[in-house]
């Protein structure tokens, strides 16, 4: 089975990214999540409700919808977060990358640890523009709703091609399929990683890898 | 062709499309109410919620989609479709956008029924959830309200799209492979606003004049118990309004089982019928009302019934449906410059100021003008103080806005600035006043500066710049030019002599 990867590119001024990145994640995981799982007896399961949120963007006119897991949004913001800190420390002409990694767990034998078999990968590009005055800012805006529009559109596509999903898992397999942390909503597993390229665009000359959700760590 | 289906699966997969078919209803029609929609998440499932998400139901929708849908399915051929349009104050209407529920030919037969189609189904409803927010018709209904509102229609049968105009553009949402035919889910949208631009052709260039709506007294501010438009509970009294006409409200219960993945997957489906009560349904409280505006029904008053604003006007297969819905704010809608010829005649500007003007009706306002006057007070606009208004009737738009609070200061203030390249809020009438430039009154001299400038602010053209004349000298010229040649050239020593002397 190959993992299957897709990626993203937007260019947003300095202070959109977070907005563009929340945006363009809590669309992907929208898709990739579900309702807690609940196991009955006879191997069968009834699965919880999953609800939504629209969010408008303050610096992009765009209005996003995400699930009502305030769980989730935290864990997301975070990550987001960390991903525009380290643009911002980066230099002027951020260039950078933040990836969505939905995987499996295998678990392995000791001493080996679990294996994480990635499934579907999607990588968002951002390119960070500096904007001269305010009427280029209120065109930005406009523009990078739009291009989120498209890439929404472009996300809707992929997941609609029904292409691999992991297999419904039994009540001991849950967690190597599932993220069953969170108390309202079952994301599929997934970590968060970024890299930064420097201003330069040719290599990537830091490459900081930060794992939100650990599983590689034992 | 269905004989590979069991019977069950045959019911299953029917229930699921009929069900389909009604939340994407709700889905579209939710989007376009102008407001943010908001739903929770529960881990404990509550049996109502179909395809595991958290979609309200409003029973006005519910209602027309089933009397479009008349007891059938969407399937091959037989498409449903909700069609977005937009109506002005003037009676204009646009058609925006076309959502398509299709069924065609190609099935899957071995696809599991009650688990993968019902899940994938429930995918295409979350893909819907995001599409309806980012068509271009999804900004206008965040800002509808006062200039025009949004209506929805649903059919069934074939697929209309002629009303969108040329050049008209189509996403789709997603597809659904099941043992009958696939189904198939996309929008159509209008790319040309050319309603818009039209209208500004019909109007006459702008008149110098000031827009003073934002000194004028709201004409409904004593309708302070509007409330936006939210979701409540339905109380006794709905259950009653549409009892007759809704079967039980159906619901479905989904559990799956797993197994090893060697085995086999089998799942069990109930169905429950729970008493009305307990369903969670929620419909906004309209706040509009085609009605006359002072007739308008306070929500909150018996349960919420829905109000039947411009109720459907019942066709054999089509309705119209209002959609219920408060203004968020204001509707920087671009709006043409207003025209007001300006009637505007001040008496002696000696004594108390007396001005008699007429208003005309700029913009969005179905009203014709008004005779007003007023006497007024030093205050520069003290004119536009209290003074009755001949109120519009039949104009379902004109309430204020209690605008809800933006999620951030920013937003909101952004929110009336990004208005698409218009500054300007046109709101109810646009009056002409007597254009008093500062500083310049002077009770002596029989003209004052601001007669002298609107005398001469429009000077005639100037001759030599006229087309026409232009045009004739120039035939002229031409005509002329070989005898003026022949001068110039019998006269050359003295050009030339001339030219010498300057140099």
């Amino acid at each position: 089975m190959n993992c299957r990867s897709e990626v993203l590119e937007v260019s947003v001024e300095g202070r959109q990214v977070d907005e563009a990145m929340l945006a363009l994640l809590h669309t992907i995981l929208l898709h990739r999540s579900t309702g807690k799982f609940h196991y009955k007896k006879e191997g069968t399961y009834s699965i919880g409700t999953v609800g939504t949120q629209d969010v408008d963007c303050d610096f992009i006119d765009f209005t996003l919808v995400r699930v009502s897991s305030d769980e989730l949004d935290r864990v997301i913001r975070k990550a987001v977060a960390e991903f525009k800190d380290a643009l911002g420390n980066s230099g002027s002409d951020g260039m950078g990358q933040i990836s969505l990694e939905f995987y499996q767990k295998k678990k392995s034998r000791w001493p080996f640890s679990d294996e994480c078999i990635p499934w579907e990968v999607w990588s968002i590009k951002v390119n960070v523009v500096n904007l001269a005055n305010e009427q280029e800012r209120q065109i930005c805006r406009e523009k990078v709703g739009e291009k989120l529009g498209e890439k929404v559109i472009n996300i809707v596509e992929v997941i609609n091609r029904h292409e691999y999903l992991p297999k419904m898992p039994t009540q001991s397999e849950v967690d190597n399929v599932f993220d069953t942390s969170l108390k309202d909503v079952q994301p599929y597993l997934y970590k968060i990683t970024y890299q930064i390229t420097d201003s330069l665009g040719t290599s990537v000359s830091t490459t900081m890898r930060r794992l939100i959700k650990d599983t590689l760590a034992l | 062709m269905d004989s590979d289906l069991s019977p069950q699966d045959k019911k299953d997969l029917d229930k699921f499309i009929k069900f389909f078919a009604l939340k994407t209803v709700q889905v579209i029609v939710q989007a376009r109410l102008g407001e943010k929609i908001n739903t929770c998440s529960s881990s404990s499932p509550t049996g109502s919620d179909w395809f595991n998400l958290a979609i309200k139901d409003i029973p006005e929708v519910t209602h027309e989609a089933k009397k479009a849908l008349a007891g059938q399915l969407p399937g091959i051929g037989r498409s449903m479709c909700v069609e977005i349009s937009l109506k002005t104050s003037e009676g204009d209407s646009m058609e925006l956008e076309t959502w398509c529920l299709e069924m065609n030919e190609k099935c899957d037969k071995d696809i599991k029924v009650s688990y993968t189609v019902y899940n994938r189904l429930s995918l295409l409803l979350k893909s819907l959830l995001a599409i309806t927010r980012v068509t271009p018709a999804y900004k206008l209904s965040r800002k509808q309200g006062h200039d025009y509102v949004i209506l929805y229609r649903i059919y069934f049968g074939d697929v209309q799209l002629t009303g969108l105009g040329e050049g008209f553009q189509t996403v789709r949402v997603g597809i659904v492979g099941t043992p009958i035919g696939t189904i198939t889910l996309s929008c159509a949208y209008r790319t040309n606003l050319a309603l818009m631009s039209s209208r500004q052709f019909q109007r006459t260039g702008p008149i110098m004049g000031i827009i003073i709506d934002h000194y004028v007294e709201r004409p409904f501010t004593n309708m302070a118990h509007m409330h936006p438009c939210s979701y409540r509970a339905p109380g006794e009294d709905e259950g009653g309004t549409y009892a007759g006409i809704e079967d039980s409200q159906e619901v479905c219960t989904t559990s799956f089982s797993t197994s090893p993945p060697s085995q086999l997957y089998s799942s069990r489906l109930s169905y429950q019928t729970p008493a009305l009560g307990t369903v969670d349904l929620c419909h906004p409280t309209a706040c509009t009302a085609a009605a006359h505006p002072h007739q308008m029904v306070v929500p909150g008053k018996e349960g919420g019934v829905p109000q039947v604003p411009a109720q459907p006007t019942h066709g054999t297969a089509a309705e119209h449906g209002r959609i219920p819905s408060c203004p968020t704010g204001q509707s920087p809608q671009p709006a043409p410059p207003t025209s007001c010829s300006s009637e505007v005649k001040t008496v002696s500007p000696s004594d108390a100021l007396e001005t008699t003007f007429t208003r005309k009706v700029g913009a969005f306002v179905n009203k014709a003008t008004t005779q007003v006057t007023t006497t007024s007070l030093d205050l520069p606009f003290a004119a536009f103080a209290p003074r009755a208004y001949d109120l519009q009737e039949n104009d379902p738009m004109v309430h204020p806005p209690p605008s809800p609070a933006p999620s951030s200061p920013l937003q909101g203030s952004l929110h009336s600035n990004t208005s698409s390249h218009s500054g300007e809020q046109p709101q109810d009438d646009f009056v002409m006043v007597d254009f008093k430039p500062a500083f310049s009154k002077d009770d002596l001299l029989p003209m004052d500066l601001g007669t002298f400038y609107k005398e001469f602010q429009n000077p005639p053209q100037l001759a030599s710049l006229s087309i026409d004349v232009s045009v004739q000298s120039m035939a002229e010229d031409l005509d002329s030019l070989p005898e003026k040649l022949a001068i110039y050239e019998k006269n050359i020593d003295e050009f030339d002599a001339f030219v010498d002397t300057l140099q």
